[in-house]
């Protein structure tokens, strides 16, 4: 059974702006984040049928509720991430601590690389995507390639809205992709046409890209996604996925989602 | 003209994801230009592929700008930096990201120069003594607690080969196996740098022994004769085998037959499987392979030839052994130790009709020593390049034909 990695929303809000979704003026209610969250937790608890891993919240590390970017979990190995900005790098020592106490050989990136792990870094068994520039270091991706024996093909992240390669890119257990082809230069999206063909690959339109469809949820045939994405659900539902829809919005005040509020822990 | 340049470095999954690409055209569109130095692009998917660019331009601003707009993509100036070091926690246990060696040419840096690695063989560590000054490949159960292991893959670097200046069948450094293929050009090369080697060996020049690694099918096959005239004149100069091997050799001088064949008369002779055992009993009562030569028990053949010129033989024991013979190293690690201290010195290697032997001595070799895999079943040489060493030329072909044709080439007279 698959295991999701979460941390309740107690501490969320919007305390800095380190992307362009971060509006301080916009604040968040947090009566209603909170019930957002659980509503998620439900449909993939419930609904979806996985095993939920809860982080304790730590007061003053409101973006703790992101849980993607705590890094990867590879079989019985976690690399535990390397924030970029300094306002998200108290968080490395919380997650660290947390794959420990679970047993996970602990693997953290020697070099003063930035690595935001499962938010720039996902894909199919025998690849991986790596998305570098707007977070993550692309010098990363070859360390983590010969420790996991993984191809890793790097995408040029270039539309800063889109600042995380899990927020403009989704790949699904059949094969098949979700992305939004504007987020990448000509060689991204040049190699990742070269590898998955189009019948498998749709490309979000931009309305709801910008309701961060890519930053789905995909377990076996189920699917959790933000509300507001009738086009990519109805392609998913044509592709024989089960689609659960979950209202976000205040968590995308700050420029996450469903995928952004999870991290897939086997 | 383009006076300022810098060299950089990309690696990675640079090819598919258009990596290489986009930095090449950001140089050129940027008002540069480049010469690709090395690309070696990963020959599966999952092998990473790096490439090393020198970038020239007409100005040292417009050369920081572009190192500037390329950096982010991972290409990194290249500066050389030393190898790294850890201690050995404990005998026998190398420290966790331990650099594990090729059998090709290698170097390290240390204090900023590059030094030879020693005795370097496939799949070992490398291990540094005195302050730095001496490097060499070292085997994970020889290593002691608290040895300078080298870590990591910085300040290592492998040195390709070289294509020899003999233009023969070494030269091309291939191990294609094919019965198919015609063995004669291939025999005659081996005679040629075998009469090389004899030569060279005379005037005690550096890498001129001849190794052998032989099975016992030389002596089913009827090649003990050949080996023996192989030896007796000078043309090889150390020998790998097992129990079975000398066993036979010596089956053969007191009986007359190979595992109880009579060898001139082509069939069983009456209790002949015993024969080995009594050979071997017999060994063990006169104490060992040089006392029956030196009484003249034995009179003839690859063992007493190896007695009487000196050729040292390491003979390594397997499970199935009969005895064993005395001399038959029966620890595996001892086993490979004793070959080990042989192979410096060695110039060229036969492997002759012993899957065993003929891998376990592959191993040893630097990729450096021409070496030729001789068995009837192709799936040996295949292996033995499956496991590594890709400068062995396979040969499919019985043992006793090939020992008699190399024999006939060097001048034994049929």
């Amino acid at each position: 059974m698959s295991r999701l990695l979460v941390c309740p929303p107690d501490f969320f809000g919007i305390e800095y702006e380190i992307n362009p979704w971060m509006r301080r003026t916009n604040r968040v209610d947090h009566g209603r984040a909170v019930r957002q969250w659980h509503e998620l937790m439900r449909v993939l608890g419930k609904d979806v049928g996985v095993v939920l891993e809860h982080m304790t919240p730590i007061p003053g590390l409101p973006d703790l509720v992101f849980t993607a970017n705590a890094g990867i979990v590879v079989g019985r190995t976690a690399v535990v991430s390397r924030f970029r900005y300094p306002e998200r790098q108290p968080e490395e020592a919380h997650f660290e601590e947390w794959f420990r106490k679970q047993g996970y050989d602990v693997v953290t990136i020697e070099q003063e690389l930035y690595f935001e792990g499962a938010g720039d870094l996902l894909g199919f068994s025998e690849y991986w995507f790596g998305g570098y520039r707007q977070r993550s270091d692309i010098r990363v991706f070859p360390i983590l390639s010969e420790r996991f024996h993984r191809e890793i093909i790097p995408l040029d992240l270039v539309d800063s809205r889109f600042y995380h390669l899990d927020t403009c890119l989704c790949s699904l257990s059949g094969g098949e992709l979700l992305y939004f082809p504007a987020a990448f230069d000509r060689y991204g999206q040049a190699a990742i046409a070269e590898r998955i063909p189009d019948k498998l690959r749709l490309a979000v339109p931009e309305d709801e890209a910008l309701q961060f469809a890519c930053n789905a949820v995909c377990v076996g045939k189920h699917v959790v996604l933000p509300t507001g994405c009738p086009t990519t659900q109805a392609w998913l539902r044509m592709r024989g996925y089960e689609t659960h829809q979950v209202q976000l919005d205040e968590f995308m005040k700050s420029g996450g989602s469903a995928k952004c509020l999870t991290l897939a822990l086997d | 003209m383009n006076h300022y340049q810098e060299r950089v470095y990309l690696q990675g999954h640079i090819i598919d994801s258009l990596v290489l690409a986009k930095v090449l055209d950001l140089i050129l569109m940027m008002g540069g230009t480049f010469d690709l130095e090395d690309v070696h692009i990963g020959k599966t998917r999952e092998e990473p592929s790096h490439a090393r660019i020198r970038i020239q331009t007409a100005s040292r601003t417009l050369l920081d700008d572009i190192l500037n707009a390329i950096q982010p993509h991972g290409a990194s100036i290249e500066r050389e930096a030393d190898c790294r070091t850890d201690c050995a926690p404990t005998d026998g246990v190398l420290p966790d990201d331990f650099y594990a060696t090729t059998h090709l040419p290698t170097q390290i840096r240390l204090n900023g120069r590059w030094l030879d690695v020693g005795r370097i063989e496939m799949d070992l560590a490398i291990v540094v003594h005195e302050a730095g000054s001496v490097a060499q490949a070292v085997p994970m159960s020889e290593v002691r607690c608290g040895d300078q292991i080298v870590i990591g893959r910085e300040g290592v670097r492998v040195i390709p080969l070289q294509r020899p200046r003999e233009r023969d069948v070494f030269g091309f450094m291939e191990s294609q196996v094919s019965a198919e293929r015609p063995h004669a050009h291939i025999i005659a090369d081996v005679a040629t740098r075998m009469r090389q080697m004899k030569e060279r060996h005379r005037e005690r020049q550096s890498d001129s022994h001849v190794l052998l690694a032989g099975g016992p099918a030389i002596i089913h096959a009827g090649g003990r004769e050949a080996l023996t005239w192989l030896i007796e004149q000078g043309f090889i100069h150390i020998l790998f085998c097992g129990n079975a091997l000398a066993a036979h050799d010596m089956e053969a001088d007191l009986f007359g037959t190979s595992l109880g064949y009579g060898l001139t008369a082509g069939r069983a002779v009456p209790h002949g499987h015993e024969h080995h055992l009594r050979t071997i009993n017999r060994i063990r009562a006169i104490g060992g392979i040089e006392a029956a030569v030196t009484s003249g028990m034995i009179k003839q053949g690859i063992m007493a030839a190896c007695v009487r010129q000196g050729v040292p033989v390491v003979m390594s024991g397997t499970i199935r052994d009969d005895g064993p013979l005395p001399g038959v190293i029966t620890d595996s690690v001892l086993a490979q130790r004793a070959m080990r201290a042989l192979i410096p010195g060695v110039g060229l290697a036969l492997l002759v009709a012993s899957t065993l032997h003929s891998v376990a001595t592959g191993n040893l070799l630097p990729a450096t020593v021409p070496t030729v895999c001789v068995d009837v079943n192709p799936s040996v040489p295949t292996k033995l390049a499956d496991r590594g060493s890709f400068q062995a030329v396979g040969l499919v072909m019985d043992a006793a034909s090939f020992q008699s044709e190399l024999a006939r080439l060097l001048g034994k007279s049929t």
